[in-house]
């Protein structure tokens, strides 16, 4: 049997829930936008239910300390589409008592702890690279095109940090991102006509007559800063990977 | 707007030879809705030469009465000279925190009419960005030679790292390059925070609320390769200080002629030499070394060619091998290829089952390097009984180091 899921982490705890409550066998779970490469097989598309993801959520709860609950989590948002395959098998075994998360000798086991590992790493960059532009009302606006879907492990830190200013972190791959008022978070989808309607006026990312100024300012002196004499690009490129330079403002080509 | 370009970049590259960019270590919080913390230390982006940037790193005045030979900003130098005022640094730290560019300032200062009137400045700078923009990110700040001992204890309440600079390994060093400065005037500010720490975290204990003094600690710094000093006076110098002021960092800095002229070639820094220099702190911080073991009378140098602790396991072979599966954590942490994280690991994997060479390579130690000096569970017999040099010789051959280019005489082609 193979199961196929709308792509969410709701989807999957589902999809478990599916899993116990019919008795299928699973041998796959796959996006339900791949459903085509399916031939022979019988499917079961799975309905996401808050009620069901809740309760088998509850179940991971008393299984697997929090460290391992992020784990899960992050692991799901990798976006991979055998990662989340394999945190659905993982999960099925989990509760019939078929798995022990400490055990790093299990293949699955460690690709998940690898693969969260990895969203964990590209997580904190987006701290550090994220970079805001100041708008003409006073928004403070980000692009970023992360590899994986970073956004949700990263509101809080923002929102700590940047608590007296309004900002959009918005996703260009994934088309969402947050909008923070200065009081609460709000997640928003496809900008700008959306956003426009709320938030900003007619045109919606006319900067700040400041951000210019502040923007060179950071560009003269990130070069400032640098030292000829210890010049090291390959050791610069394994920090700052090429493809995070069109988004950074120290890095970005300027046509002018 | 021409004019703050023009400042930023004079006062940028005059402080970009103070290395320390640390932004980790305080634990200071947004309260009420103001704006940053200093709680995480986070690189923001690196420059070309690989260092990474955290702090927007700048002189407030690159104006100096001191005329130290060592120094871009000494007063004979002919250079472009600026100065910014308390606004501007302000209006500049803020605007680039808020577009989350850098996790902080660090804000040094040459010194002009005297050490008061220049810590003054500071301290303006550092109460207004706390007080006035309710900023809570990180500041470092320099601590000016001669300063009251009131302004440094002021400027404690506001700021999460001071550091001051020794300059040069030795006192006789300091003199020849900087006959104004001694490090009997960098020990006094070291100190007073020093002793300011001590009594408001003994006050912690008593009192609930107390306020926070340089919470992320002080730090200092050496010029190396400027002067004659060998390796075993700079680690001494650095061991001393750690324990006599407590401090967190010491940072070692390649010394680079300054270029008078742009048709000079540029002039590599000693950056092998600092790099092994960085790893002997390393091992007299969080390895249990004595600096005496490491760099003595008989062995002033460090070895380019190897790194510290092996330099020291193979001048100690009596030591070796030890038992992966019995020895304790400090003799584990003595082996060549076995950093503290392996040690950990390792005391935990061997708690299930003895441990075997292909375990331990998972468990991402470096084998190679360590096979010299170790017993595992199937370790063939016989290995462990050759002569230092032959031991060296092997790994030396076995990898090529990334370094090799730097002792490499021959000149490339391509």
């Amino acid at each position: 049997m193979i199961y196929l899921f709308d792509k969410s982490f709701e989807g999957i705890l589902s999809a478990v829930f599916d899993c116990y409550e019919y008795r299928h066998e699973v041998s796959r779970l796959l996006p339900a936008d791949q459903a085509q490469q399916v031939l022979f097989e019988e499917t079961h598309t799975v309905y996401s239910s808050s009620e069901k993801s809740e309760r088998v959520w509850k179940g991971i709860q008393a299984k697997a300390d929090a460290g391992w609950q992020r784990i899960l989590y992050c692991a799901f948002l990798s976006e991979l589409t055998e990662v989340h395959h394999t945190l659905f098998m993982v999960l099925v075994r989990l509760f019939a008592g078929q798995v022990n998360l400490d055990n790093y000798g299990d293949d699955a086991v460690l690709l998940l702890a690898q693969t969260a590992k990895k969203v964990e790493r590209e997580k904190h960059r987006m701290k550090a690279f994220i970079r805001f532009e100041k708008s003409e009302d006073g928004m403070y606006f980000a692009r970023i095109a992360p590899d994986f879907n970073v956004i949700p492990l990263i509101i809080t830190f923002f929102k700590d940090r940047y608590a007296d200013q309004p900002w959009i972190i918005y996703d260009q791959k994934r088309l969402c991102g947050v909008l923070y008022d200065t009081d609460q978070v709000h997640h928003i989808r496809k900008l700008p006509e959306d956003l426009s309607e709320h938030m900003l006026p007619d045109k919606p990312l006319q900067m700040d007559e400041d951000e210019t100024l502040y923007a060179t300012l950071w560009r003269d002196y990130f070069k400032s800063t640098n030292i000829e004499a210890r010049k090291n690009p390959k050791l610069h490129r394994q920090h700052v990977p090429k493809r995070y330079w069109h988004l950074l403002t120290e890095k970005k080509i300027i046509w002018e | 707007m021409e004019r703050i370009r023009e400042k930023l970049s004079i006062l940028a590259d005059a402080a970009k030879y103070d290395v320390s960019c640390s932004s980790s270590g305080s634990k200071r919080k947004n309260t009420d809705k103001g704006i940053g913390d200093a709680s995480n230390g986070i690189c923001h982006t690196y420059t070309e030469d690989g260092r990474c940037v955290s702090l927007l790193k700048i002189l407030l005045t690159n104006y100096c009465i001191y005329d130290c030979a060592f120094c871009v900003s000494r007063s004979s130098n002919d250079i472009k000279r600026a100065a910014f005022t308390v606004d501007e640094v302000v209006e500049l730290t803020m605007n680039f925190y808020r577009r989350n560019y850098i996790e902080g300032l660090f804000l040094s200062s040459g010194i002009f009419k005297n050490a008061d009137y220049t810590m003054e400045r500071l301290l303006k700078i550092v109460k207004k960005l706390r007080t006035e923009e309710r900023y809570n990110g990180y500041i470092h700040l320099k601590t000016i030679p001669g300063a009251s001992e009131e302004l440094i204890n002021e400027a404690g309440l506001y700021v999460d790292r001071m550091s001051i600079n020794l300059e040069m390994p030795t006192e006789e060093g300091l003199k020849k390059v900087a006959p104004e400065k001694s490090h009997e005037a960098v020990k006094r500010p070291l100190g007073i925070v020093q002793n300011k720490i001590q009594q408001f975290r003994e006050e912690r204990k008593l009192i609930k609320h107390v306020p926070q003094f340089v919470p992320a600690g002080q730090s200092t710094q050496m010029v190396i390769g400027a002067t004659p000093e060998n390796d075993m006076q700079i680690m001494h110098t650095a061991s001393a200080y750690y324990k006599n002021f407590s401090l967190k960092r010491v940072y070692y800095s390649g010394y680079i002629p300054i270029r008078t002229d742009d048709v000079l070639p540029v002039v590599q820094p000693p950056l092998m030499r600092e790099h092994r220099l960085y790893q002997t702190d390393w091992l007299l911080r969080f390895y249990g070394f004595n600096v005496h073991e490491l760099l003595n009378e008989k062995h002033p140098d460090l070895d380019m060619q190897v790194d510290p602790k092996l330099m020291w396991a193979l001048r100690n072979m009596h030591c070796f091998p030890v038992d992966i599966n019995t020895a304790d954590f400090q003799s584990l942490l003595r082996v060549p290829g076995i950093g503290r994280q392996s040690v950990q690991k390792i005391i935990e994997a061997r708690r299930f089952g003895r441990l075997r060479i292909d375990q331990l390579r998972k468990l991402g130690i470096a084998y190679n390097r360590a096979q010299y000096f170790i017993v595992c569970a199937d370790t063939p017999v016989g290995l462990g009984s050759l002569q230092d040099y032959q031991v060296r010789s092997r790994i030396l051959n076995q990898g090529k180091s990334k370094y090799a280019p730097a002792f490499s005489t021959q000149l490339s082609l391509f």
